[in-house]
């Protein structure tokens, strides 16, 4: 016990002399959650449109200021040459053409199919799909008014209701689509995952490179104790970095924390001692900081593209889907949103907690044994 | 049966094909100061890993203060000290915190370690210095501190490890100085060097070529064996008969 004190000690001592640690360690995770969850947000802002309105009328000016109305689009350019709008689309100036032909409100007026032309900038597809869908709901609802307008104006007293069944989507759990509301819990969980798997396996590997481990390797300290006084101070760290981004979340963002706090919490703890792990066994298997920062950003990526932070894993193809299952940071975001949000306690969560536990271990025990005092 | 601080027979460690250390057989009485001599690559530092344990050897046998290196390096581990080439104590530590760390790793009690520490930065001269960082201290400070933390936990056997490398003459003798001390308490001292005048020093010494231990002896002996006048010319003669290495 001792022995692990004064290792624990040192580790801090270090930790907090280091002037340029300070801030990384708990600075730049509120930054990072401030950052990101505004920025990673799935509403549409500001697309930019280029308008050809041929027809110059009355119904057709009202198109356009429907699509402006939503506060979604904006006006770029107004030009009567498709060419000139398809080479700021090229140029990425704006990312919706908008065409009206000419003898469009006329065609609407005789109650005549009338088209009109959306051409959509569709690299990025999930945005391409948003703006075709607001697009199309815009149109709709203008479309059904001018339905009723012609109704009332042919004063037929048998009015033709345009019946169709209304779907009024009742959004639970997230009632306002609130993507900070999505986003918040799961980065949270990417900012404890990077003090995890990056600082414990770096700070053995630097002592490596440094040379002290080798005179570590010299004194009767044993490898769990070694092991445990490199996993403990970076596991303080990352639950005061977690509970700081917490209160942030909960006072700041007003994320709802529907479950318990508690729960979050421990496995939050078994959550990082599992990526710590990680880091501890890729700095048994590198001799130097660079290769242990590569491998850990390789993995990091991995885990947090396939996470379920940004896409929903249903959507993933099965294989993808499958890999998840050796993902800890893909359960614990959804722990995380579950929990936070959805109010899920333990039954909903035991099997997530226990595969992030077995992962743990195993990954806690290989470490240990792959640590070894003597040199290859 | 006169027990030896350190004995070997045959200590064997390769590297795929390549043999570092190859077969040495000797012994280091208790208490003397023993120079471990060789070119670059003769693999001194191989057989020194092995016989504090952080090498494990490929055959041959290694009996460290009567202890197998094989079965029992952890138990060997609390009974030597060690100063390695590279310098190791922590950069980003006092002095004082550095000397708190070791001690506490070998189990030293926190009153004796408190008065123990006020010893070394005495006795190292670096009483006005215990709290500055070990980074701004001058390198021949470093290693006299670092061989103070060697020898902390009363070791029966230290290993230094090219003490004195870049070190200006003066505090090169000052470290030999230390090092006669440490021996007078009955530690035994193993240490390499490429100082032929510290060779000098020596009680004993042996010399390696391409991992074999071409000469051993006290410094006297082998400059009647070799018929020469200081160990350096025996040195020579040995180190250009070596296939590899760039000594």
């Amino acid at each position: 016990m001792k022995i692990i004190r004064v290792l624990l000690q040192k580790e801090f001592l270090q930790i907090f002399r280091n002037k340029s640690m300070l801030p990384i360690l708990f600075v730049m995770p509120v930054v990072q959650l401030l950052v990101l969850s505004f920025a990673a947000t799935y509403e549409l802002k500001e697309v930019d449109v280029a308008l050809i309105d041929n027809d110059q009328s009355a119904l057709s000016r009202e198109v356009m200021s429907r699509f402006q109305a939503t506060g979604y689009f904006n006006l770029e350019l107004e030009t009567f040459h498709y060419a000139e709008a398809m080479m700021a689309m090229d140029q990425g100036e704006v990312s919706l053409i908008l065409e009206i032909p000419s003898g469009f409100q006329t065609r609407v007026r005789e109650g005549r199919v009338a088209d009109l032309q959306l051409v959509i900038d569709a690299v990025d597809g999930s945005t391409a799909g948003l703006i075709q869908s607001y697009s199309t709901s815009i149109l709709k609802d203008l479309n059904a008014e001018q339905m009723r307008k012609i109704q009332m104006e042919s004063y037929s007293p048998q009015v033709q209701k345009v019946k169709s069944i209304q779907v009024i989507p009742q959004n639970w759990y997230n009632p306002d689509l609130d993507y900070i509301t999505f986003m918040v819990p799961g980065i949270l969980v990417v900012l404890v995952s990077m003090i995890g798997l990056f600082l414990s396996g770096m700070n053995i590997v630097r002592e490596q490179e440094i040379g002290t481990i080798e005179q570590l390797n010299v004194t009767p300290i044993r490898k769990y104790q070694f092991m445990i006084g490199k996993l403990l101070p970076f596991w303080v760290i990352g639950m005061i970095d977690l509970l700081i981004g917490l209160i942030l979340a909960r006072y700041g963002f007003n994320i709802p924390f529907l479950g318990s706090l508690i729960t979050v919490l421990i496995v939050a703890g078994i959550f990082l001692i599992t990526i710590q792990s990680l880091g501890l066994l890729i700095s048994t298997i590198t001799h130097t900081q660079q290769q242990a920062m590569f491998i850990a950003w390789f993995l990091m990526v991995i885990f947090i593209l396939m996470g379920g932070l940004f896409t929903p894993i249903e959507s993933m193809p099965m294989w993808a889907q499958n890999l998840t299952y050796i993902n800890p940071v893909a359960y614990f975001i959804k722990i995380m949103r579950m929990v936070l949000l959805k109010g899920a306690g333990w039954p909903e969560i035991q099997f997530m907690v226990y595969g992030i536990t077995a992962m743990g271990s195993a990954l806690l025990l290989i470490s240990i044994n792959k640590y070894k005092k003597t040199v290859a | 049966m006169p027990e030896y601080a350190i004995q070997t027979e045959n200590l064997t460690r390769k590297f795929g094909d390549f043999i570092a250390v190859d077969h040495i057989s000797f012994e280091v009485q208790k208490g003397e100061i023993f120079g471990f001599l060789g070119a670059n690559g003769a693999g001194k530092t191989t057989a020194m890993k092995m016989l504090t344990g952080l090498l494990t050897p490929t055959s041959g046998k290694a009996l460290v203060t009567g202890r197998d290196v094989y079965t029992e390096a952890e138990f060997i581990k609390k009974q030597i000290g060690y100063m390695s080439q590279k310098f190791s104590l922590y950069d980003d530590l006092t002095p004082r915190e550095n000397i708190r760390f070791y001690g506490g790793i070998y189990g030293i009690s926190e009153e004796y370690l408190s008065q123990k520490i006020d010893e070394v930065l005495e006795g190292t001269g670096l009483k006005d210095q215990g709290d500055k960082l070990v980074q701004a201290l001058p390198l021949g400070w470093k290693q006299k501190l670092a061989f103070s933390i060697a020898i902390l936990h009363n070791p029966k056997i230290v290993f230094l490890d090219e003490p004195t490398g870049g070190v200006d003459p003066v505090t090169r003798r000052a470290f030999w100085e230390q090092i006669y001390e440490v021996a007078e308490q009955g530690i035994t001292v193993f240490v390499t060097t490429h100082y032929m005048d510290e060779a000098e020093y020596c009680d004993r010494l042996s010399i390696m070529v391409d991992g074999r231990m071409d000469a051993i002896g006290s410094p006297e002996d082998l400059k009647h064996e070799f018929s020469a006048s200081s160990v350096e010319e025996i040195f020579i003669k040995l180190a250009r008969s070596a296939k590899r290495g760039d000594g």
